[in-house]
């Protein structure tokens, strides 16, 4: 962590819009964040908190404003597979016949050749990566025969075969395990003293207390940021979800 | 006499093979066939079934102006093919109607344009074996076009088979790492006209999205590995395209409408008996996995 240089931001959002042919997603948007943090992105559906992770792969054009990704571009930073996304499990295609090895290795694409024929190096890291997740019992297995929770650590492995310094996380703990559960949040200690940069949205209000240090409340635009300990108020959160009392948004048991 | 004549299987198979435009025919269509299976495997996964019903349509112009101008009718397929692709994209964004409704409208109205076109321009068209194929009526230079177009396709999906297969499969993915999913869409959609072009000299425009969405989806049914399912759904293709020819041959038969039938029992078989996900293999599972 010391050798971090904290002068440098992994990711600079400043005042980005996105639309969707004049529907507005998503508008004046902040974001700044170090090496090392994780930040907690909360907001309700279609608040554009996909958006957003959208706007910082690439995936949709910003309309308006900056996005720095380690001090480039975000297609720069497309080339040097700098941030990885981890898709939540109802957006993938769970029925597609390919196995968990096939997929980690679709993490190391970007750098392969046009072919994409694995080297000795990209086989390795995927190896590795998927023993980090605990799936070397099912290198074969077809993603369709995966629990949510395994399917999630795919997904996982897959970021970290990329070896991306960003990891986007789209509701990590959605449909998982507690054995998923503890293995994420054992894997977001290490990524953190690695010095990557974490930004998961999430519903669950207990995990943005459990592992963010910084949180991100949205709501079609930035509604608070900073702190979590100081932004993460059941005012801010009411005004995050348009009113709605945080004790409803908590449940009874916390 | 001609059902006396295939009393063995022998002579069943070898018969036919004495006439040259038969040998033509089987030759070409397993071509076709195994192009159309080739890409079916992507297209089912994809879920582009009625974008290739909508291309394989939309080409029917393109192919009336192009032989009545004289150039290659895979040009001009080619142009209408993707064009109507852009059209549909197009006509999506600026207007509130849904998107099946958009493919419907536009590949209806580009294939009621290629009707009329037929009745007005004076030419050698016949519109039979544009709608239904015409296999056994294969002209030389339709055949080297057809091989032509066919290698194109099938190196252009062998060089980018696992970056199509990523891209059907999560293109957010493909995107994060710098790969041009601008260019694999239009990859696809190229390679699907191409396809369609030479699929329907096989089984005419009408049934030519079956050629490519049926082997595919057999395919599917019987496999959880990619690679698996690519070589299924050509296999499949191809003993469609062979015993639908032998079929029409013997039994004075549309060739079109029962190659597409062979690869429909085919999938029903599949969907019936798969190992995996046949309906029979479904009461086990409810017995006893769950």
């Amino acid at each position: 962590m010391e050798t971090i240089n904290y002068q440098n931001f992994r990711i600079e959002a400043e005042n980005i819009c996105v639309d969707y042919n004049g529907r507005v997603a998503l508008y004046d948007a902040n974001l700044r964040l170090k090496p090392g943090q994780i930040c907690g992105l909360v907001g309700m559906n279609g608040a554009g908190k996909t958006t957003f992770f959208n706007a910082l792969t690439g995936f949709v054009n910003i309309s308006k404003g900056k996005i720095r990704i380690n001090g480039e571009s975000v297609r720069a930073a497309q080339k040097d597979q700098t941030i990885a996304y981890v898709p939540q499990n109802e957006g993938i295609d769970s029925q597609f016949p390919i196995s968990v090895w096939d997929v980690v290795m679709m993490g190391r694409y970007g750098s392969m050749n046009i072919f994409r024929c694995p080297r000795e190096s990209d086989v390795q890291a995927v190896k590795d990566a998927i023993e980090r997740v605990d799936l070397t019992d099912h290198l074969s297995t077809p993603i369709g025969n995966l629990s949510g929770g395994q399917r999630k650590r795919t997904f996982l492995a897959r970021a970290i075969a990329q070896r991306a310094s960003i990891l986007l996380l789209d509701e990590p703990f959605a449909g998982v395990d507690i054995r998923t559960e503890k293995l994420i949040s054992e894997l977001f200690i290490q990524f953190k003293n690695e010095g990557k940069t974490i930004l998961l949205s999430t519903h669950d209000m207990i995990h943005v207390r459990e592992f963010c240090d910084l949180v991100l409340l949205i709501n079609k635009t930035v509604v608070a940021y900073g702190e979590t300990s100081e932004v993460f108020t059941p005012e801010n959160i009411t005004t995050t979800f348009g009113g709605i009392s945080p004790d409803f948004l908590f449940g009874p048991e916390s | 006499m001609e059902l006396c004549s295939f009393l063995t299987l022998d002579s069943f198979i070898t018969d036919p093979l004495t006439h040259d435009f038969m040998r033509k025919a089987l030759l070409m269509s397993s071509l076709v066939a195994a192009v159309c299976g080739f890409l079916s495997s992507y297209l089912t996964l994809k879920g582009w079934a009625l974008m290739g019903d909508a291309v394989s349509h939309s080409v029917m112009p393109g192919v009336v102006v192009a032989y009545a101008l004289g150039l290659p009718f895979s040009l001009g397929a080619f142009i209408f093919g993707v064009g109507s692709v852009a059209l549909i994209g197009f006509i999506k964004q600026k207007s509130r109607v849904k998107e099946d409704t958009v493919i419907g409208l536009v590949f209806t109205g580009f294939f009621a344009l290629g009707i009329v076109l037929v009745s007005k321009i004076k030419s050698n068209i016949d519109l039979h074996s544009i709608l239904f194929g015409s296999p056994l009526g294969i002209s030389l230079s339709d055949v080297k076009q057809t091989i032509f177009i066919s290698l194109l396709v099938v190196i252009l999906l062998s060089i980018f088979r696992k970056d199509l297969m990523l891209y059907c499969f999560d293109p957010r993915h493909a995107k994060t790492v710098g790969i041009n999913v601008f260019f694999l869409h239009y990859l696809l959609l190229t390679c699907l006209s191409l396809a369609a072009v030479v699929g329907l000299q096989s089984v005419g425009i009408i049934l030519v999205v079956a050629m490519l969405i049926t082997p595919g989806a057999t395919a599917y049914l019987l496999t959880d590995k990619f690679d698996n399912m690519t070589v299924i759904s050509v296999l499949s293709a191809i003993i469609s395209s062979l015993i639908g020819i032998y079929v029409s041959f013997w039994f004075d038969l549309e060739t079109g409408g029962s190659i597409v039938l062979a690869q429909t029992f085919i999938f029903l078989f599949a969907f019936l008996f798969a190992p995996r996900y046949g309906i029979f293999k479904l009461k086990k599972l409810f017995a006893g996995y769950k």
